[in-house]
């Protein structure tokens, strides 16, 4: 494999690692305020307390690896994506503060604000639709060219529908996988009374979570054709993400097997993701970048990719060690340590 | 309007990265502190400095996490507002970038162990090594940081090729001329700034307060700190003035206001310049300018007559540079006084005086901190690639960036008043005294004096 290959892969991976981890996250920031409003925080909110605790740092991290990494393998994505983003780009940004400061604020701090977790639940759902931003800007159409100035069509990105289905997508899906993953943490917890209503959640949001991703599909066949019937071709990898989304969906609504469950929630995200990654293949952004005419010098993709082995290494003993301490710890969970 | 874009970046970029500069100097600095109070703490198994580690990890946290925000910030717009500078020196410095993300993630990794596992352990020292990756996590992120900076100064380990960079070598990128001395003088100084402002918040606490055992002994120990990172910062900051001397002469001319080529050249200390470029009001040391620059009184200092004019930094960076070298001479002394006062039996080192000189040399340390930056930053104007590519040509050209620059200010402004409120709401909500009693509660009462 050619290094912008294996570049545009790992990159590919984390993404799809910081679609999962800061799903959870973001739904769970807003579960946690609904069940404030609606009183009944007392049930789920110490079992999502002791979850994010410890790993919010991490999941930013994951956005920083991505961003770091694409502009590091493709330079040519900081000239297009930079000037285009801007305003999108820094309102995401001053989201991402927001929650992530005031969380330390409330947790860390010795105040209990319902404020902060009004803030803390909106941004959930707003950042991941800002964010989605880039994706639909990655179709083409809505970036142009002129005598060297690059400048994004606001209009056409706000009158577009296929950036308002992406837009829906990535919310509901940030709340079907976030409900998903803390059905499963409720019930290795044995907190039943949180396993009912997470549980709950889960199933109300599955039916709009596919139902978007559909809406998303043809949307998208309207406005780039190509990559559509790049998609098509990969017709197993959608499939099988269905298909998964179906196993899902029983599994919760069977009340057994939530581990499964929520490992088939990934999957149905693998390759849904992945479906999508790959159709869009080889353009970063429709029409003027491509993996191959955007990438970095070879010595440094080469050395890119020899640090980021090196870092694995260093980093997987030390996230098992995480995972150890505190997702699988029995005690942990159940809140005795 | 070309240019007002260009203005807006800068003042975005520099509003940006000095707010982050001052969580990012505690995120490197606080975790060496916090480390050694509980080793102390263990080995001469003294509930006091565990008890400091403890309190002093508890407010890092609320710091870390607006460094983390804004420096999440600062790196999505280097390429937001910085375009064209990411997509040509991206190709060169890419790599201590994405290493970065690596120490980051070592350091986020093991804070979010070190700060749940407090009592887990049976054997302590075990919970005293997560510290250590989350010293090494952010001293390697300032390190890899630095280098980039350093690359911006001193380019190197590429070669150019009609206007683009090729045969790009990324270690010697990084290994660049200038990244020995600031390397060695940026985590110097973030030590010290933090040993500093630990100490004047002790010092803060006592002067509001009684004088107990905990604190006179924390005291002790973050002046020790002060002092002793406070001569390695100093002999940092020789080193990094002797690399200018060779490497990047107009950046050491125009701190001096040495205009011409001379031996035997004068440190200038504060004054100013008068219409004929001639300092006035000034003080002046003989020969000590060739002295900081290569060691020796009578060596020959390149003056800014040998830059074009249009090449010359702004001058009053001479201020910055001026301010930060004196605070480098105040907070040894401060630490020296103090325990010069605790060796004479006669005085007491804990009077008003004493402790409201090192109140003041916290903030003080972490003003050097920003005047530094500043000198260094636009000591390189007008490049953002010295000798490749100038600011305004590495700006974005969108002309929403004004409007950016208001919404970032009213979030420093917002993150910078909760993140003191929060942090004094912390402390006066659980003071140590009552801490100690509830993890340690076989500890005997403090004596109280
Ligand atoms: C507590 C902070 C602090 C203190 C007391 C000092 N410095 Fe400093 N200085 C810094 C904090 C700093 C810094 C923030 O770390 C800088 C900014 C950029 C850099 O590389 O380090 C810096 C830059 C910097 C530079 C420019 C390096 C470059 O641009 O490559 C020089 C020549 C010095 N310093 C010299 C000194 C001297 C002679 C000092 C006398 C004791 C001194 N500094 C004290
Ligand atoms: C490592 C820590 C750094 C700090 C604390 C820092 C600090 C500063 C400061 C205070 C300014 C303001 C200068 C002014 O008033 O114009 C500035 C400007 C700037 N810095 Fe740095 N800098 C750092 C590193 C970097 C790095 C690594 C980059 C890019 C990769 C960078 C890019 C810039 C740019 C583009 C400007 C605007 C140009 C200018 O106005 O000087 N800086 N920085
Ligand atoms: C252009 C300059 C800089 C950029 C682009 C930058 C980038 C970043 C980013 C992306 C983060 C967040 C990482 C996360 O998600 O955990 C961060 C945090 C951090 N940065 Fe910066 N940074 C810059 C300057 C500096 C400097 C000069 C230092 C040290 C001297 C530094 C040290 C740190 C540390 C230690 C953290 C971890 C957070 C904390 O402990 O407070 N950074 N920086």
């Amino acid at each position: 494999m050619s290094y912008e290959m294996i570049g545009i892969f790992v990159l590919w991976i984390f993404l799809y690692g910081y679609l999962i981890v800061a799903s959870i996250d973001f739904g769970a920031g807003f579960f946690a305020f609904y069940a404030r409003i609606t009183r009944q925080d007392h049930v789920i909110n110490q079992l999502i307390s002791r979850y994010l605790s410890p790993v919010w740092e991490v999941t930013n991290v994951f956005f920083v690896f991505f961003f770091v990494g694409i502009v590091g393998f493709f330079p040519e994505t900081a000239y297009y994506y930079g000037t285009a983003l801007l305003v999108p780009g820094s309102i995401a940004i001053i989201l991402l503060a927001i929650r992530g400061s005031f969380y330390a604020f409330e947790n860390y701090g010795s105040k209990q604000s319902t404020v902060y977790m009004f803030l803390y639940g909106a941004t959930g759902l707003l950042i991941p639709a800002s964010l989605s931003v880039a994706l639909t800007l990655s179709e083409g159409g809505f970036i142009v060219e002129e005598n060297g100035v690059v400048s994004l069509q606001y209009l056409e990105l706000f009158t577009s529908p296929l950036s308002w289905s992406i837009v829906a997508l990535s919310i509901v899906s940030v709340l079907f996988i976030s409900a998903t993953f803390l059905t499963f943490y409720a019930s290795r917890a044995k907190d039943y009374p949180a396993l009912k209503l997470v549980r709950k959640f889960a199933l109300f949001w599955s039916t709009p979570a596919i139902i978007a991703a559909l809406t998303a599909f043809i949307f998208l066949s309207q406005h780039n054709r190509g990559h559509y019937e790049s998609m098509l071709d990969l017709w197993w990898m959608l499939g099988l993400s269905v298909g998964f989304f179906m196993t899902t969906a029983w599994l919760l609504y069977q009340g057994k097997y939530y581990g499964m469950a929520f490992i088939s929630v990934m999957l149905q995200y693998v390759f849904a993701f992945f479906g999508y990654g790959i159709g869009h293949y080889p353009y970063l952004l429709d029409p003027f970048i491509t993996v191959y005419d955007s990438a970095t010098h070879e010595s440094m993709g080469i050395a890119l990719v020899t640090a980021f082995i090196g870092g694995l290494l260093l980093l997987i003993p030390s996230l098992i060690l995480l995972m150890k301490l505190f997702l699988f710890d029995a005690d942990y969970v159940k809140g005795k340590k | 309007m070309e240019l007002d874009t260009v203005l807006m970046s800068r003042l975005l970029t520099a509003m940006t990265l000095g707010f982050h500069i001052i969580f990012a100097t505690l995120g490197v600095g606080v975790p060496l502190m916090i480390s050694i109070a509980e080793l102390i703490g263990i080995k001469k198994n003294d509930p006091h400095y565990r008890l400091l580690a403890r309190r002093w990890t508890r407010g890092f946290v609320i710091t870390v996490a607006v460094g983390v925000v804004t420096g999440t910030a600062i790196g999505l717009q280097l390429s937001l507002v910085w375009p064209n500078f990411m997509q040509v020196a991206g190709n060169v410095i890419s790599l201590p970038l994405f290493m970065e993300v690596f120490a980051f993630f070592f350091e986020a990794i093991f804070l979010g162990i070190y700060l749940y596992t407090w009592d887990r352990f049976n054997n302590q020292y075990i919970h005293w090594v997560f510290s250590l990756p989350i010293i090494i996590g952010g001293g390697f992120s300032a390190v890899f940081i630095t280098t980039v900076n350093a690359f911006m100064n001193t380019p190197d380990g590429f070669t150019t090729e009609n206007g683009t960079f090729a045969a790009v070598n990324p270690i010697a990128a990084m290994l660049n001329p200038a990244t020995p001395t600031k390397v060695f003088h940026v985590l110097t100084s973030a030590y010290l700034t933090c040993a500093a402002i630990l100490a004047a918040i002790t010092a803060f606490m006592i002067l509001k307060k009684k004088t107990t055992d905990y604190h006179k002994k924390a005291l002790k120990l973050t002046l020790t700190l002060t002092f002793i990172f406070a001569v390695l910062t100093a002999i940092a900051g020789d080193s990094s003035a002797k690399f200018l001397a060779v490497h990047q002469p107009e950046k050491l001319a125009a701190a001096e206001w040495h205009f011409e080529t001379e031996e035997g050249a004068d440190l200038l200390l504060f004054g100013w310049l008068n219409d004929a470029h001639e300092a006035v009001g000034e003080i002046r040391i003989p020969n000590f300018l060739s002295f900081l620059a290569y060691g020796d009184f009578n060596a020959e200092v390149t003056g800014l007559e040998e830059t074009p004019e249009d090449k010359w930094p702004p001058l009053w960076v001479h201020y910055m540079f001026d301010l930060m070298v004196t605070i480098g001479f105040l907070l040894p002394g401060v630490a020296l006084l103090y325990f010069i006062l605790s060796k004479l039996k006669k005085r007491n080192e804990h009077n008003k005086g004493m402790l409201s000189l090192i109140v003041l040399s916290g903030p003080l340390a972490m003003l050097a901190i920003e005047f530094g930056w500043i000198y260094a930053e636009e000591g390189r104007q007008p490049w953002i690639i010295r000798g490749y590519m100038t600011v305004e040509e590495a700006a974005t050209s969108s002309p929403y960036i004004g409007l950016m620059f208001v919404l970032f200010l009213a979030l420093y402004i917002v993150l910078g008043t909760l993140c003191v409120v929060t942090l004094r709401k912390l402390f006066r909500d659980n003071p140590a005294e009552e801490e100690l009693e509830k993890h340690y509660p076989s500890f005997e009462k403090d004596d109280e004096s």
